[in-house]
């Protein structure tokens, strides 16, 4: 985007940055080591649930597309209350799930889904129970970055934790610079 | 101001009042400049306070109307009510009316030309972020700044600030109407004459400017302390400060689903975001402060 496209208020649909996602697995490390933060076994892909100019529409539209197994009860679809959409994805295994959600992430684009997708989550534990102070990593697939969000009530969260933990992971991955992108996901279907 | 308990700061004073001085020369100036120049003199005066005037007069309405502030009862707010109750109590002051801006940017302000007519306005942002007590320590400087009427002081410190680029705006006219009307050399002369005019005006609306930055940071300072005092713990507002300056106060509350049609989630972003440093700013700087309030702390707790 150049400065003229600044003047002329032209915005072109932006196709998501999916490499940046590889990183987490460095991060993953990190959190563990530094801040006792583990892997909840839980992330999600969130979308705009929309018409437009794809004919892929409906939920088994996707399910289709995304080739669920029948059997494969790790993987669900549901709306929130804004109206959009979550693929939530269940696995043990970090590298796996990354790997699962970047799948997602290619067979949406490659679909003319690219537009509508709006964010990946990865939820992170304390590593001892009762399971106070979980982080979810949001991935903005626009910006290629991840940020940080920490929710401890209905419309809370826990900036000095969100603070630390970008401290400690903007070095091994990409984190948004601009506070203000740290927007909120309340109530979101990924722990 | 006398019969309430704020305690007052007489190193901050006397640089108020030094800078209040320099202000005031700087009036002095300007007036000179005015006479020598013998345009439209009496006209300025007029704009200029009927501008003041309604500045100061109006100041409550125009603060909560620009903030998106509404006022509220104790049945609306009852909390937010509780705390300046409890303040008021303390510090031996009338109440002032209560308000709340519903925006996300966390912020209070007090506004309103006297004591009697005041506002004390918090964000919806700020009520967010911030515990009971936080929040009692912001609502704490604010009611110091109504009790030291840093409305009128800022007002009539702006006024003049504003009466410098009248002048300087006037003189430009002149210089072009009289480059225009071609009056030989006579009117060479004062085309010349206006022109520097024109140039040490708009030097002078800097100067006063800075200096009506540098007032309010002072202003800033003293309601730092005399809200920390009134409260009897600096740490506290300390901690409130920290909340909602710097990074923390930049990170969102609002939703990113609902923030994805005035935001560039969806979107390429048209211009990067710049970091662009205010150069004059109206409040100290978050270390100046927290220093302060540390200071105090030790004083009062050590």
């Amino acid at each position: 985007m150049g400065l003229r496209d600044a003047l002329f208020g032209r915005t072109t649909q932006a196709q998501p940055k999916l490499d940046n996602l590889f990183a987490l697995s460095t991060g993953a490390l990190t959190l563990d080591s530094e801040l006792d933060l583990v892997s909840s076994g839980q992330a999600g892909l969130c979308f705009k649930a929309g018409s437009g100019e794809s004919t892929i529409t409906t939920d088994a539209d996707i399910e289709q597309l995304l080739n669920f197994d029948e059997t494969d009860n790790k993987v669900s679809i549901t709306t929130d209350d804004l109206g959009f959409k979550w693929l939530v994805i269940k696995d043990p295994d970090l590298e796996s799930l990354v790997t699962r959600i970047h799948s997602a992430n290619t067979s949406m684009v490659e679909n003319g889904l690219g537009p509508r997708l709006l964010c990946a989550v990865f939820g992170f534990v304390p590593k001892t129970p009762p399971g106070e102070g979980s982080v979810r990593l949001v991935y903005l697939l626009k910006q290629g970055t991840f940020y940080p969000f920490a929710p401890t009530s209905k419309n809370q969260r826990d900036n000095e934790l969100e603070l630390r933990v970008r401290s400690f992971l903007e070095k091994d991955i990409p984190m948004e610079k601009d506070l203000s992108r740290w927007m909120a996901l309340w109530d979101l279907p990924v722990n | 101001m006398a019969k309430s308990k704020f305690e007052t700061d007489h190193g901050l004073n006397a640089r108020m009042f030094v800078t209040g001085l320099l202000l005031v020369l700087l009036y002095a100036i300007i007036i000179t400049v005015l006479i020598r120049v013998g345009v439209a003199f009496g006209f300025v005066i007029v704009i200029a306070f009927a501008l003041i005037f309604s500045q100061y007069f109006f100041s409550d309405k125009i603060a909560m109307f620009s903030m998106h502030a509404h006022e509220v009862t104790p049945a609306q707010e009852p909390k937010l009510h509780e705390i300046v109750d409890r303040l008021c109590l303390l510090a031996n002051m009338e109440k002032p009316r209560v308000g709340v801006a519903e925006i996300d940017m966390p912020n209070a302000f007090a506004t309103g030309r006297s004591p009697k007519h005041a506002v004390i306005c918090a964000t919806r942002g700020i009520m967010n972020r911030l515990n009971d007590e936080e929040l009692e320590a912001v609502l704490a400087h604010e009611l110091s700044h109504v009790a030291h009427r840093d409305v009128a002081v800022m007002t009539i410190a702006s006024g003049v600030g504003m009466l410098a680029g009248l002048v300087s705006r006037i003189a430009m006219w002149g210089a072009i109407l009289g480059g225009g009307g071609g009056r030989g050399r006579g009117g060479q002369n004062i085309v010349l004459l206006e022109m520097v005019t024109w140039i040490v005006s708009l030097v002078i609306y800097v100067i006063a400017y800075l200096l009506t930055m540098a007032l309010s940071r002072y202003r800033e300072l003293a309601a730092d302390r005399s809200g920390a005092i009134l409260i009897g713990k600096p740490s506290v507002l300390a901690s409130a400060l920290v909340h909602i300056t710097g990074d923390m106060g930049k990170i969102p509350r609002t939703d990113l689903r609902k923030a994805e049609g005035m935001n560039a989630f969806f979107f390429a972003p048209a211009l990067a975001s710049g970091t662009a440093a205010s150069l004059f700013s109206t409040h100290p700087s978050l270390e100046k402060r927290l220093d302060q309030l540390n200071k105090l702390e030790r004083e009062m707790n050590g």
